[in-house]
């Protein structure tokens, strides 16, 4: 019984894995862009949703309906401004710039808001439980963050799949130039697809802050965690970095519950394993 | 195949002997940098040795080899370790430990490689960086060595080095300007060897190279553990002078692999010059802004993405297109002699 409440809990958390994971995967996608500030990106999300919930008083899960569209906005101008100009070739420029932001993204937070670590409030639903039978018991606020999770994978599983939008985001990801001769811009649809990126980013910000307490200096181990998830599921499969999130968390809550010193390890030897004896990733949809 | 009686390949240009011969005597003034200079001016010419020969080291794997890496924390942490683990635990001298470090660093290079070799260009990056994370958290699970709170390294170590408090720190100086000297001299090497027209051809085109009957993934992979004794050797040796050490300094993603990033793109990659120029200039950020702490890194950043975005190859390949110049033999160029030899008959 005390091992598959541990399980769940590790399934739980995979769900906010997959969410750090799919903006991450959403971009190398399209754009072949490996975005080092994503976890940077995360944090900032969490603070600013700090902020909107202490001025404006209102609950975390209110403050998206702020954050998210932010994030979307600032997303698009980043790609638009910057990132978009680092595009190639060369894989140094997009790597080397996005490391820049995130070292300005680190160290803003640290201005502005210190190393304190904060936890956004969210009143009576965290310490809500629901009882799954025989002395299973599961929080109300990790089984939302999970349904969210699942919405988001199979949200943008929709948009990829049954929109114009993602019809662009596949065209351009398989060949650029045609799908530039075929009118699309890509400028625009590579700031849309960062835009997309940051609103789950702002999502899976908000869900980080109110689960545990954070800091200005955890976005790189949400970047290592979102990365390990994109390489156990499976490059270029979305229900595939769902899973891999999931194998994640149980893995680290595995790790956790035999020694406490272990969790991330444990999660970062799933990740090596996998590479090791299936290194196409465990559920994988491009064969190269 | 034999090459034509008049024509010649050639390494050195007019600039580069001019360049070679002010980098002896500028070599000649470091080495006698004890004479000249105080306690803090070696303190921070030894800093910036490391930095300089972390840098070559990077830009030889990234700007040489195509293999950007951003987990080379990882063999710092790992030498630095070595050293103090050998120091503490075996009585070791750290002389000898530090090339005990290189090689231990070397060592591990080889399973480490088989398994990040299997990712490529942007995952092979953060492949390495997860690789460095596990070797954090080992090491801070080992307790003999302080655990995640890290450990010093104990005077009697440090007093064995070399009689006085002077000569130690002179001592220190002159392995970590050996250690720089070294790194430049391997990488002028390796680039002037075979293996280096193997690496600038895999660079310019993998498909044409590996079309020419070169093995372009086993020449990444001797690079990539060259690096990794050269990496681990600076690593000790930082730590040596830190004497002081816990995980998170060790393996710092920050000091270790994003500052030396930023020093080889601002100064230039794909160049010998490029992380000299950029260490120097990196420093001189540093030692006047400084007092504004976070605000530092923020432009050391902003500068790093600038440099990038307006001149991709550096301030040193600014210098180059203006002027064509360059310190370090390493192109060639074929020479074709005056007079023509005549034909010769089979």
């Amino acid at each position: 019984m005390e091992w598959i409440n541990v399980i769940l809990q590790g399934v739980l958390v995979g769900g906010l894995y997959a969410m750090f994971a799919a903006g991450l995967s959403l971009i190398f996608g399209v754009m072949r862009l490996v975005n080092i500030a994503h976890g940077d990106l995360i944090v900032l999300a969490a603070y600013i949703a700090l902020v909107t919930t202490q001025t404006l008083g209102i609950g975390p899960l209110t403050s998206l309906l702020i954050v998210v569209p932010v994030m979307a906005l600032t997303g698009y101008a980043l790609q638009w401004f910057v990132l978009n100009r680092t595009l190639g070739d060369d894989l140094l420029p997009p790597l080397l710039v996005t490391f820049g932001l995130s070292v300005i993204i680190q160290n803003g937070l640290l201005t502005i808001f210190t190393a304190d670590s904060v936890k956004l409030q969210a009143g009576a639903i965290e310490v809500a439980t629901v009882n799954l039978g025989s002395g299973v018991y599961v929080g109300l606020l990790p089984l939302l963050q999970f349904a969210v999770a699942v919405a988001v994978i199979g949200g943008l599983q929709f948009i990829f799949y049954r929109t114009a939008l993602g019809r662009a985001f596949r065209a351009t990801a398989d060949d650029p130039a045609v799908a530039q001769l075929m009118g699309l811009d890509n400028r625009r649809v590579f700031a849309l697809a960062m835009a997309l990126s940051l609103a789950v980013v702002a999502i899976a910000g908000v869900f980080l802050a109110v689960r545990a307490n954070f800091d200005p200096s955890q976005g790189p181990a949400r970047l290592i965690f979102g990365f390990e998830a994109v390489i156990i599921g499976g490059l270029g499969s979305l229900w595939g970095t769902l899973a891999g999130g999931l194998i994640l968390g149980v893995a680290q809550a595995i790790g956790a519950h035999l020694n406490p010193g272990w969790q991330i390890l444990a999660g970062h030897i799933a990740f090596l394993v996998v590479l090791a004896v299936r290194p196409q990733g465990l559920f994988p949809k491009v064969r190269t | 195949m034999t090459a034509p009686d008049n024509v010649r390949v050639v390494f050195t240009t007019r600039s580069s002997r001019i360049g070679m011969a002010l980098c002896v005597a500028g070599l000649v003034a470091l080495a006698a940098a004890p004479v000249w200079g105080g306690r803090d001016d070696l303190a921070l010419l030894s800093e910036m040795y490391a930095y300089v020969a972390l840098a070559s080291l990077w830009n030889l794997l990234a700007g040489y080899a195509g293999l950007v890496s951003v987990g080379q924390q990882a063999y710092v942490g790992l030498g630095a370790y070595v050293l103090f683990a050998l120091a503490i635990l075996a009585g070791i001298s750290p002389l000898w430990a530090i090339p005990m470090a290189g090689i231990a660093a070397a060592a591990i290079a080889v399973p480490v490689a088989g398994l990040v070799f299997r990712l490529r260009g942007h995952y092979f990056a953060i492949g390495t960086w997860i690789v460095a994370e596990v070797f954090r958290l080992t090491a801070s699970q080992i307790s003999a060595l302080g655990g995640g709170s890290g450990t010093s390294l104990p005077a009697a170590v440090i007093v064995a080095l070399a009689p006085s408090r002077q000569l130690r720190d002179f001592v220190e100086y002159w392995i970590a300007l050996a250690l720089v000297i070294a790194t430049l001299a391997f990488i002028v090497l390796l680039l002037r060897s075979r293996y280096g027209l193997a690496l600038k051809a895999i660079r310019d085109s993998e498909l044409a190279a590996t079309c020419n009957g070169i093995d372009a993934t086993r020449t990444k992979v001797l690079v990539y553990i060259a690096t990794a004794f050269g990496t681990g050797m600076v690593g000790a040796l930082i730590f040596l002078q830190k004497l002081r050490i816990s995980p998170d300094a060790a393996f710092s993603v920050n000091d270790w692999t994003a500052f030396v990033i930023f020093i080889t793109v601002i100064g230039g990659i794909g160049r010998i010059e490029g992380p000299i120029v950029g260490t120097v200039v990196f420093f001189l950020l540093r030692q006047t802004l400084a007092d504004l702490g976070t605000l530092y890194l923020m432009m050391l950043g902003l500068v790093a993405i600038l440099v990038m975005l307006a001149a991709p190859k550096g301030l040193w390949g600014l210098v180059v297109a203006r002027f064509g110049f360059s310190v370090f033999p390493l192109e060639r160029r074929v020479v074709f002699d005056e007079a023509p030899a005549a034909p010769e008959s089979r």
